[in-house]
C-alpha cells in the first residue's frame, strides 16, 4: 500500500483542508509538521515552485496547491466524494471553492494591514459574507455538499474558525450574525460536524501566536 | 435536441481565447457574443453577477464562469474526442498544478509590463523568471500535454499573443530568454486550427494595448 504523507503546518486552513478531505475518505497518513521560516529540505524538493504547505506526497510523489490536492484525493479515493458527479453541479462548486480560495487572501490582508489598509481589508471582508449570504448559501439547507460536508463548505473554512481568531486577536468584530443569517446557521453546522470538530487548531493557542506575531510585524515595520 | 452554447467573449482577453480553443477542439458549434468591458450588458450580469467578468459560457441556458472550470466542464461534457485533461489521477494533478500557476502569475505581472509605470522592471524581472520556469517544464516535448495540447498548453498559448506587447512596452525580449516557449507557441498555431482561430494577431493585441493606455491616461 503506498504511502501518504502531509506536509503542513498546525494553523493554516490550507493544511487543515486535505486533514479533513483524508479523514473523511478514512485515509491514514503520515503527518510531518513544517517550520515556514525554516523550509525542510524536503519540502523545497516537493514544491520547489511556490515551496509552501500543504504537500500530499502519495506514493513519493508530491502534489500541491490545497484545491489541486483534494481534486486528486477525490479521485484516487472516491468514497465520500466532495464533488458532484454532475458536470453543472460540478462546475458551479468549482466557481464557489475558486471564490473562497481568492478570497482566502484577506486573512493576510487583515492580519498584516494597520490604519487604511485594515479600513480597506475590513470592507472587503464584509463584500465576501455579503456574497457568501445572498449568493452561494442560497438553496443551502445544511452544508454546501448536501447532508455532508464537501469540498466548498471545506474551501469556506477560514470564515467559520479563522476569521473569528484573526477578529479576537485584532480587536475586531467584523462577522455579527444577524446581519449573516445564513452564513451563522453554515458555520454553527459545519463546526459541529465531527470531522471537523475534533480536528481544528486550538483558537487561544492560536490568537496567543498570532498575537506575538502581529506585535513582531508592527515593531519591524516601525524600525 | 440540440445544445445551444453560448460565449459571452472580448476579443482580446487570453481567458476567452482558451474557451474557443477548447470549444474548436471539440467541434462544437456555439454562438459567439462580444461584450463591452465598459459598458456591460445584462446578460452578462445576469449570467455573472459576483464577477461581472467574461468568459462566460452559456450551454442550454445555464451559465459556466471561470475560464479553467469553463474548460473543466467541456471537457467532461464533451468527451468523445481532443481530451484536454490526462485521465490520470497523478498526470491530471500536475497539469491543474501548472494551469493554476499559469493563472496566478501571467495576466497580473503581464499587465504591470505593459503598463508601464514604476513597478515596470520589476515585473518584467518576473516575468521572465516565470516563462523561463514554464519553458524548463515544457522541456523538450512538442507541447505540455505531450504529443497533443492540453489545459495547460490552452490555458498559456493565448497570452503568447501578448508577448509583443509586454516586449515593445517593456523593450525587452521573450525569445531570447525563452526559445523552447515561443517555438512550442508558433507549433500550437501551425498545427491547431483551433489555437490559430483563437489568437488575434500580436499587433491588433498591441493596438488594443494602445488604445486601453490613452484611455488610462498611461500614455
Amino acid at each position: 500500500m503506498a504511502v501518504v504523507k502531509l506536509l503542513g503546518t498546525w494553523f493554516s486552513p490550507y493544511g487543515h483542508r486535505v486533514i479533513w478531505a483524508l479523514k473523511l475518505k478514512g485515509i491514514l497518513y503520515e503527518y510531518i509538521e513544517e517550520d515556514v521560516r525554516n523550509k525542510s529540505p524536503s519540502l523545497l524538493q516537493y514544491n520547489p515552485i511556490h515551496k509552501q504547505v500543504p504537500v500530499l506526497v502519495h506514493g513519493g510523489k508530491p502534489i500541491c496547491e490545497s484545491t489541486v490536492i483534494l481534486q486528486y484525493i477525490d479521485e484516487i479515493w472516491p468514497q465520500n466524494p466532495l464533488l458532484p458527479a454532475d458536470p453543472y453541479d460540478r462546475a458551479v462548486a468549482l466557481f464557489w471553492i475558486k471564490f473562497a480560495d481568492d478570497k482566502g487572501l484577506l486573512m493576510s490582508k487583515l492580519y498584516r494591514g494597520n490604519g487604511e489598509e485594515q479600513q480597506a481589508a475590513v470592507k472587503e471582508w464584509l463584500e465576501m459574507l455579503e456574497v457568501m449570504e445572498e449568493h452561494a448559501l442560497i438553496g443551502v439547507k445544511k452544508f454546501f455538499g448536501g447532508d455532508e460536508i464537501n469540498m466548498v463548505d471545506i474551501a469556506f473554512s477560514f470564515v467559520a474558525h479563522w476569521l473569528g481568531i484573526l477578529e479576537d486577536v485584532l480587536g475586531l468584530e467584523i462577522f455579527k450574525p444577524h446581519k449573516f443569517p445564513r452564513v451563522s446557521s453554515w458555520i454553527q453546522n459545519f463546526k459541529s460536524s465531527p470531522i471537523i470538530k475534533d480536528n481544528l487548531p486550538d483558537a487561544d493557542k492560536m490568537s496567543t501566536f498570532l498575537k506575538r506575531g502581529r506585535e513582531m510585524m508592527l515593531t519591524s515595520k516601525s524600525n | 435536441m440540440e445544445d445551444e452554447v453560448v460565449l459571452l467573449d472580448f476579443w482580446p482577453s487570453s481567458f476567452a481565447m482558451r474557451v474557443k480553443i477548447a470549444l474548436g477542439e471539440k467541434g462544437i458549434k456555439y454562438k459567439c457574443k462580444q461584450e463591452d468591458l465598459f459598458n456591460k450588458s445584462p446578460l452578462l450580469l445576469e449570467m455573472n453577477p459576483i464577477h461581472k467578468k467574461i468568459p462566460v459560457l452559456i450551454h442550454n441556458g445555464k451559465p459556466i464562469s471561470e475560464s479553467l472550470i469553463i474548460l473543466q466542464y467541456i471537457d467532461q461534457v464533451w468527451n468523445h474526442k481532443s481530451p484536454l485533461l490526462p485521465s490520470d489521477p497523478y498526470q491530471r494533478s500536475q497539469a491543474l498544478f501548472w494551469a493554476d500557476y499559469i493563472d496566478k502569475k501571467i495576466y497580473g505581472i503581464g499587465r504591470r509590463v505593459w503598463m508601464g509605470k514604476e513597478d515596470q522592471e520589476e515585473a518584467k524581472e518576473e516575468l521572465m523568471q516565470c516563462l523561463k520556469t514554464l519553458d524548463r517544464e515544457l522541456g523538450n516535448k512538442l507541447y505540455f500535454g505531450g504529443q497533443n495540447i492540453g489545459v495547460v498548453d490552452v490555458a498559456l498559448v493565448p497570452f503568447t499573443t501578448w508577448f509583443y506587447s509586454y516586449e515593445t512596452c517593456g523593450n525587452f525580449s521573450i525569445e531570447a530568454g525563452c526559445p523552447k516557449l515561443v517555438a512550442w507557441a508558433k507549433r500550437c498555431k501551425e498545427n491547431y486550427q483551433s489555437v490559430s482561430e483563437a489568437l488575434p494577431h500580436p499587433l491588433q493585441i498591441y493596438e488594443y494595448v494602445m488604445e486601453l493606455k490613452k484611455r488610462l491616461g498611461l500614455v
